[in-house]
């Protein structure tokens, strides 16, 4: 049975020098930027501070509010939910198709502000290895509240546009298990937009606990060897693992 | 070359970081850093003392070499004119209109070519290059046998250069490597990868490590500055684009409601700002003989100073109408406090009103959010507090340190989207 590896990540951000000053040409630029700008646009602000609940889930909803104040355009794109797209050029698609709905009912163009405009950024992930382990379902329940804001993202977040298995890896890891529990369609159902991801841990330590029990000996998780030396594997979606495995090293 | 080793850093930097940033944020730098073991990195600027990017490098250089890069920091030699000609060049591509003279342009080239005769044989031989800010960005163009990489870290707002003074400077950036900006708002697009790292202060230093009472009391008597009246602090260069003006004209308009006020203008110079005398001469003739206002002009104080003035200040002002960062906002933010900032650059990044400070426009905008928080004083408490664990969440030299350094693995292993560390 393959252990679960605790990953840990940050992003870094580059700028794609695009930017968009209208709904137009937001739409404009959206056809055929990068696709990595609309991951990060819908998922790289989960990893910034927050100090209150998000109001809209991706950073195209937010500027159409808070720039161009067009709450209808707003309201529209927020509904838009990325896991209900196989990869990001369908995502891409149904973006461009909201706003040119939004587009067609208009009659006014609304520009944002010069120093407001919508700026197209796209990030790099690096993702470390925290040289912990878990072995068991109910280690997790130790394993959770200690984890990174980062690892949640890694795993709960992130783990859903790797290609094959595009579901979060606390659930990949337990169904490749065999876990018969219950477990896997509640952690598919929560929301991972709407609150920090510190909330968003103590939600997921909340749920295992009450699956797995009160928390087991620390000694159980697997600690980093002091001779654990980095390599690196750039680029490689590979390098996350297939259902069967889990996260196995 | 500068040797930045303090004997007050004995031990472990890393160690001393980990009690603020977390021994995952040390060990994601050793992973890092595990792929640009023995990297011979240069990092080249124009000033040793004065302005953030100094502040940055002191302690970003022994932090590279305990993570087992051998790195060096150079600072470009100038003459009076070439600093007028990159003071105008930092005000001209801040927007600012005006017009170099091209005899200012030849001196500019002349002593970037001087320079590049000294320390060519290091720059040569780096594996990557950091090069900060305009000053010494000809220097790519005057090291035609450099091995490494090669990366133009601006540290200035970008965003609506004057075309001709770009145009100029343009053509020494275009063969770079990377070019680096704080922020996305900053950056004008460029031929080569643009990343985008906001800088960040160091927990450690003079000036941010925690100060007794007595420190901070010594300092106030030693100004004659009353502690038991509310203080209100800017801290930045004399510069006007930080609007020492328009905050003593806040000061101003606030006392009429708040008599027991005192204002603290504490301004720094640097080696590469000319202009400075000239606007605090303008700064003491508006604080004309008010005893309340107290001006604080280079070489009145250390960094230590800064500190405990900081720690002290009721409110602290960072009023700029232009700002690249604004460090000293994150600086005061740090020490829990309220800021009320112009509402411009990096100060956006860091100033959520209500949650995390101020942001305002006018003297006017400024002088109401005094009253306001000088009435419910709780405020400044709690945002205070929110603003200080923004700070440690996001600004310390611990993230900025992860972002170069994954940087440096990015351009030097091939681009990826996704860099994983085993």
């Amino acid at each position: 049975m393959s252990d679960f590896v605790i990953k840990d990540c940050a992003l870094v951000t580059m700028a794609t020098g695009r930017r968009a000053q209208t709904l137009r040409e937001l739409r404009d630029v959206l056809r055929d930027v990068h696709s990595g700008c609309i991951y990060h646009h819908f998922w790289g602000s989960l990893l910034r501070p927050q100090f209150s609940d998000r109001e809209y889930n991706n950073d195209f909803a937010s500027w159409c509010r808070h720039s161009l104040h067009d709450m209808p355009a707003a309201e529209r794109l927020s509904v838009i939910d990325p896991a209900d797209h196989p990869d990001i050029e369908t995502l891409r698609q149904e973006l461009t198709d909201v706003i040119d709905e939004r587009l067609d009912e208009t009659e006014v163009m609304l520009f944002a502000r010069a120093d407001q405009q919508f700026n197209f950024v796209r990030s790099i992930i690096v993702v470390f290895d925290t040289h912990r382990r878990l072995s068991r379902p109910e280690d997790l329940v130790v394993a959770l509240p200690d984890m990174s804001v980062g690892s949640i993202f890694y795993h709960f977040i992130d783990a859903r546009r790797r290609e094959p298995i595009g579901q979060d890896d606390f659930s990949a890891w337990l169904e490749g298990m065999g876990c018969e529990d219950d477990i896997c369609p509640v952690l598919q159902g929560i929301e991972p937009y709407f609150e920090s991801l510190y909330a968003l841990r103590d939600r997921l330590s909340d749920l295992f606990s009450s699956y797995y029990g009160r928390p087991h000996n620390l000694d159980q998780v697997e600690q980093p060897s002091p001779g654990d030396r980095p390599s690196l594997s750039a680029g490689s979606r590979e390098a996350t693992v297939p259902a069967t495995e889990g996260l196995g090293d | 070359m500068i040797d930045v080793t303090d004997s007050a850093y004995s031990g472990s930097l890393l160690e001393r970081y980990a009690q603020y940033a977390g021994q995952d944020a040390i060990d994601q730098l050793q992973q890092l850093a595990g792929l640009l073991a023995g990297y011979r990195v240069v990092h080249v600027n124009s000033t040793r003392r004065g302005g953030g990017v100094a502040e940055i490098l002191e302690k970003m250089v022994p932090l590279m070499q305990e993570l087992g890069m051998s790195v060096t920091w150079e600072v470009i030699e100038g003459n009076d004119d070439f600093f007028a000609c990159t003071k105008a060049f930092h005000n001209a591509l801040q927007g600012r209109s005006l017009r170099i003279p091209d005899s200012l342009l030849r001196v500019y080239e002349e002593v970037n070519a001087g320079n590049a005769e000294r320390l060519r044989p290091v720059l040569e031989e780096a594996d990557v290059v950091f090069i900060h800010d305009p000053q010494p960005a000809p220097l790519l163009g005057l090291c035609p046998d450099r091995k490494g990489k090669w990366i133009w870290r601006c540290h200035i707002d970008l965003s609506h250069p004057q075309r001709s003074v770009w145009k100029y400077m343009r053509q020494y950036l275009v063969n770079y490597d990377a070019s680096v900006f704080s922020l996305d708002a900053f950056a004008q697009p460029m031929p080569h990868p643009v990343f985008l790292i906001p800088p960040s202060i160091d927990p450690l230093s003079e000036k941010n490590m925690p100060l007794p009472p007595e420190a901070v009391r010594e300092v106030l008597d030693e100004f004659k500055i009353d502690p038991s009246r509310p203080m209100l602090l800017q801290v930045s260069r004399f510069d006007r684009f930080k609007d020492p003006l328009g905050v003593i004209e806040a000061y101003h308009l606030a006392k009429d409601f708040v008599p027991s006020l005192q204002l603290v203008l504490a301004g720094g110079g640097a080696v590469d700002d000319p202009e400075g005398d000239a606007v605090l001469q303008e700064v003491r003739e508006a604080a004309g003989q008010d005893p309340d206002i107290h001006v604080l002009a280079s070489g009145h104080y250390t960094d230590r100073t800064i500190n405990a003035l900081q720690t002290a200040a009721d409110i602290v002002l960072q009023k700029s109408l232009k700002e690249g960062f604004g460090l000293t906002v994150t600086e005061a933010m740090w020490k829990g406090k309220t800021v009320i900032g112009g509402n411009t650059g990096g100060i956006r990044l860091q100033l959520v009103n209500h949650r995390t400070g101020f942001l305002v426009d006018t003297p006017e905008g400024a002088a109401m959010r005094i009253r306001y928080l000088l009435f419910e004083r709780q405020r400044i408490g709690e945002i205070g507090q929110r603003a200080q664990e923004l700070v440690r969440q996001s600004f310390l030299i611990t993230r900025h340190l992860r972002e170069y350094l994954t940087l440096m693995v990015a351009i030097t292993h091939g681009l990826e989207e996704r860099i994983e560390l085993e």
